[in-house]
């Protein structure tokens, strides 16, 4: 075994050890509880933009201290023995070096008799509770070997992901030019990764389609850039995968979304601070090197796409009303709180293929690299 | 039948203006304001006096029904058929009542045979013409009764002549007053179809039983006897009354079926049976076997007098002195009330009653309200009873809970009145529907206007989700509940001339509420009951489903011991059966 791969593994099993430790712990406190014949109660920090606070200079939603209490009582009962069980499963699922998802966990509860859960809806939400639960303790879901199902996106440009065999520990070079057509996708655990990258920036985009055209013209080689794409708004891993990728090469992250409130509000806010509803997990997933290349409200007048745009929505129109007023980021940053008025008084979204409406190759040829001339005049 | 007519005005006007007491009330002069515009303003110039007077002359009491049927509940062709069966009903009711036996009714509606369908023009109730799908059919409504019956002189007087019967001039509690409604009824069938009233009836086993077949002379509202026979009769004693009419006869809220089903509820000392028109058979059983109590007939109390009234009854007693007037003519005023009265007045205690002019009689009525007069008796009432109403109640809506409440008899303007309430709960009531109120005044089912009655307002103002039944603002409850209210008044007021809801006056909205929140909280205790059983079993089988698995769960997290699992099992089903919090 070499010295490095015995690294990894003591690094693993001393986070195991962490994971277990903390389970235990909890389980520990509510057998504490029973013996003193006193109402055992769970803790859970409160999921919503509610609870988070927004510091530029931290650089994500931070979660506040609101937390809800559950006491065993007649009508909790049921989710207190399913909270248990599901760590006890997590537990199981640590010591045998194992992890499952969202719906491996459901089925595993079928075994759990009355406790078993009727809906998937029932096993996600017990799940969020205990990863809220342990995030309190620096424990995350991927930790706690509960696996997202979605993978992560696609990546392609000049960089080289090192992995790891699974049984063996041998390391795995992948190589992000050589897909071809394709590309490489992020898997679900992104933790153990490492990176070797000349590029100079990366690019998270919003669609397949723009990302394919990228590609396939090996844009990432004219721009010297990775190219992610997000498709919607970013995965977990996707996030945790650019945050780490940035973070250890020291890159800069541009964000090429729709210009709507969706693209704004949701996909490029979540990309780089997170989410209220996931605020406990913030810490891991958000990406603050991410600034806003496009498309802005701007650059539909400077690009003369007028023609390309379509109608905001009422629920367009919602979204950006309640991003103005109930979130912390966008209430921080004058710059947004002009671009998203702008964008109502225009009225009008604008999806980034829409480009293909002066040719195909306009956003490739003429809008990113005139972008990228001025990067001082990207969103924050 | 027609109980109620007492407070319409016109027919107010005809009785009290000319006809004392005890006189048959035939003919009325006809007021000016009454006289047909058309004849007033025929003939282009202005008329003479002379001319007026020419033109004036008596209107019989039949030929203003004729015109003013709304009055008495024959405003279209489906209220027409209700008020027959309603008029022919509380008939019935009555009398057996009176005659101390049960009553026995059966109600038949059958299309009239042989006839075609109505003719418009002829069309009493103003809608359907030739062709019109809602156009009124005929139909023949019989009515038999189990009752005493009625002696052969008198049933041409009854069913063929208006306002003639006993109950009108009784200050007692019945479902009819005045002895409009039958003959009403059979007037209209007559208008409508041509067809007489027929009328069977036997007094006892071993009489003949005589059939009669009566019609209303309209102009001197008199009655002609068409057919007068003795025939074979099945009964031992009762009256069949049958009367074809025009009329549409339809389902639902303001059916006959409904007002049958309702008139059951109210009184499970009656047995039903009803055919409709459709040959379907219904039969509402006796829900009790015991008769109500009659009713006792009081004197008029001095509060509720108005001053006509009061000079009326001062030109027909039959005492002499103004106090012998006061003390035996009025309930509840002694020799030393009497006194008062007339000290307040500043009249003389021995003033000769025939001597009392109108501005008399105006001080002694401004002096009534001023002297303190104990309330009137109250065994002129007769409420239904605690468990009548809750044995109606089960028979009809098998509910899972029911209960009553028989307020003490209160007052309204000298009117003594007393409030009933029952609730049926759960069973199969539906749960999200608003509650179902039925109204009752003197026992008769009331079924429109159910917005504008008393009964309406107080249900609205009970606090219902204190007794945890829903309450949306503004509006009725709602919940698997049958709220049952019975107005029992010798005089019941009527917010106008339609009769069908009850008047507002602050003390009987304050009776209802009251006797509503009775019930209400009993309801309430019952529903906070039904929680607990069902919060205990839901306990109880948490417990036992999922307490073994935080057991499970710790057990492998912590590796403890199956002794140690147990411990905290038991230990938990300690803490969860001693905690209060759900």
């Amino acid at each position: 075994m070499s010295p490095r791969k015995k690294s990894v593994a003591k690094k693993k099993a001393e986070l195991d050890q962490v994971v277990t430790g903390a389970i235990h712990e909890v389980a520990e406190e509510i057998h504490g509880t029973i013996r003193a014949d006193e109402q055992p109660a769970l803790s859970f920090p409160i999921r919503s933009l509610k609870n988070v606070k927004y510091d530029p200079k931290v650089g994500y939603f931070e979660i506040l201290g609101q937390t809800s209490e559950r006491t065993l009582t007649v009508n909790t009962v049921k989710s207190f023995a399913q909270t248990l069980r599901m760590m006890s499963l997590s537990k199981l699922l640590v010591e045998t070096d194992d992890h499952a998802t969202k719906r491996d966990a459901y089925y595993q509860s079928k075994n759990w008799a009355e406790a078993k859960f009727d809906e998937q809806a029932e096993s996600d939400s017990v799940m969020d509770d205990i990863e809220a639960m342990f995030s309190v303790r620096g424990v995350s879901r991927e930790q706690l070997r509960f696996v997202p199902e979605e993978h992560g996106g696609a990546v392609a440009g000049e960089l080289i992901v090192i992995d790891q065999d699974y049984d063996t520990g041998e390391p795995i070079e992948i190589d992000c030019t050589r897909f071809g057509s394709g590309a490489y996708t992020v898997p679900s655990d992104v933790e153990h990764l490492e990176f070797r990258t000349k590029a100079k920036f990366i690019l998270a985009i919003e669609t397949g389609g723009v990302f394919d055209r990228l590609n396939r013209h090996k844009y990432w080689d004219r721009a010297n850039c990775i190219l992610v794409a997000m498709g919607g708004v970013p995965t977990r891993a996707c996030r945790r995968f650019i945050r780490r990728l940035s973070e250890s090469r020291k890159l800069p992250v541009y964000a090429f979304v729709d210009c709507d409130p969706y693209g704004i509000a949701n996909i490029y806010r979540t990309l780089k601070v997170g989410s209220g509803n996931a605020a406990h997990i913030n810490r891991f997933f958000c990406v603050p090197n991410a600034t806003f290349l496009g498309v802005m409200p701007q650059d539909i007048i400077d690009h003369d796409l007028m023609a390309a745009t379509h109608k905001l929505k009422e629920v367009d129109i919602k979204r950006a009303k309640d991003a103005l007023k109930n979130d912390p980021f966008f209430k921080r940053h004058m710059k947004w709180k002009s671009a998203l008025k702008q964008m109502l008084k225009m009225g009008v979204r604008l999806e980034q293929q829409a480009f293909a409406l002066h040719s195909l190759n306009y956003v490739m040829d003429t809008y990113l690299p005139g972008k990228l001339k001025g990067r001082k005049k990207f969103l924050p | 039948m027609g109980h109620d007519v007492l407070s319409e005005k016109p027919q107010l006007n005809l009785f009290e203006s000319k006809n004392a007491p005890g006189r048959k009330p035939l003919k009325r002069p006809a007021p000016r304001e009454k006289v047909p515009s058309s004849r007033r303003k025929k003939g282009g110039g202005p008329l003479t006096a002379e001319q007026m007077g020419a033109q004036q002359r008596e209107i019989s009491v039949a030929e203003f029904f004729t015109k003013n049927r709304h009055l008495l509940g024959f405003d279209n062709a489906t209220k027409a058929l209700l008020t027959t069966v309603k008029e022919a009903v509380d008939n019935s009711l009555d009398a057996a009542e009176e005659a101390g036996l049960l009553p026995e009714i059966t109600v038949e509606i059958s299309p009239l045979k042989g006839l075609a369908g109505a003719r418009s023009g002829t069309n009493g109730a103003g809608s359907g013409k030739n062709g019109d799908p809602n156009a009124p059919e005929r139909f023949v409504v019989a009515v038999t009764d189990n009752g005493p019956g009625v002696i052969k002189a008198q049933i041409p007087k009854i069913f063929g002549k208006l306002l003639y019967g006993s109950k009108f001039h009784r200050l007692r509690q019945s479902r009819g007053q005045q002895g409009i409604g039958i003959s009403a009824a059979g007037m209209y069938g007559q208008l409508t179809t041509g067809i007489p009233t027929a009328i069977i009836s036997r007094t006892g086993k071993g009489r003949p039983a005589h059939r009669f077949e009566v019609l209303v002379n309209t102009q001197k509202n008199h009655p002609e006897t068409v057919t007068d026979e003795e025939v074979e009769w099945e009964l031992d004693h009762g009256t069949r009354v049958e009367i074809a009419l025009e009329a549409r006869y339809q389902r639902g809220k303001h059916s006959v079926d409904e007002y049958l089903r309702q008139c059951a509820v109210a009184n499970p000392h009656a047995r039903f049976v009803y055919r409709a028109p459709d040959g379907e058979e219904t039969i509402f059983e006796r829900g009790i076997e015991d008769l109500p109590a009659s009713p006792k007939e009081i004197k008029p109390h001095p509060y509720g007098v108005e001053l006509g009234v009061l000079m009326k009854m001062l030109k027909t007693t039959k005492a002499t002195k103004l106090k012998a007037f006061l003390s035996t003519d009025f309930s509840r005023v002694s020799l030393a009330v009497a006194s008062e009265i007339c000290d307040v007045a500043g009249l003389s205690q021995n003033a000769w009653v025939s001597r009392i002019a109108r501005e008399d009689a105006d001080r002694l009525y401004q002096a009534i309200p001023r002297v303190k007069i104990r309330k009137p008796p109250t065994n002129c009432l007769a409420p239904i009873g605690d468990e009548a109403i809750k044995a109606g109640l089960v028979k009809e809506f098998e509910p899972d809970f029911v209960h009553a409440v028989t307020r003490a008899p209160s007052v309204y303007r000298g009117n003594p009145f007393t409030i009933e309430v029952g609730v049926a709960f759960g069973g199969k009531l539906p749960g999200d529907q608003s509650v179902k109120v039925i109204r009752f005044a003197n026992r008769v089912p009331l079924l429109y206007q159910q917005s504008a009655c008393a009964i309406q307002k107080a249900l609205g103002s009970v606090p219902w989700r204190n007794y945890g039944v829903q309450h949306p603002k503004g509006g009725l409850p709602v919940g698997p509940l049958v709220v049952f209210v019975h107005f029992a008044s010798v005089w019941v007021q009527f917010t106008s001339e339609s009769k069908e809801a009850i008047a507002h006056y602050p003390e009987i909205l304050k009776e209802l509420r009251l006797c509503m929140q009775d019930c209400g909280r009993v309801v309430g205790r019952h529903i906070r009951r039904q929680k607990r059983i069902a919060d205990a079993e839901k306990k109880r089988s948490y417990i036992e489903k999922y307490l073994p698995h935080i057991g499970i769960a710790l057990q492998e997290i912590l590796d403890l011991t199956d002794a140690e699992r147990e411990e905290a099992f038991l230990r938990l089903i300690g803490i969860l059966n001693r905690s209060r919090k759900f």
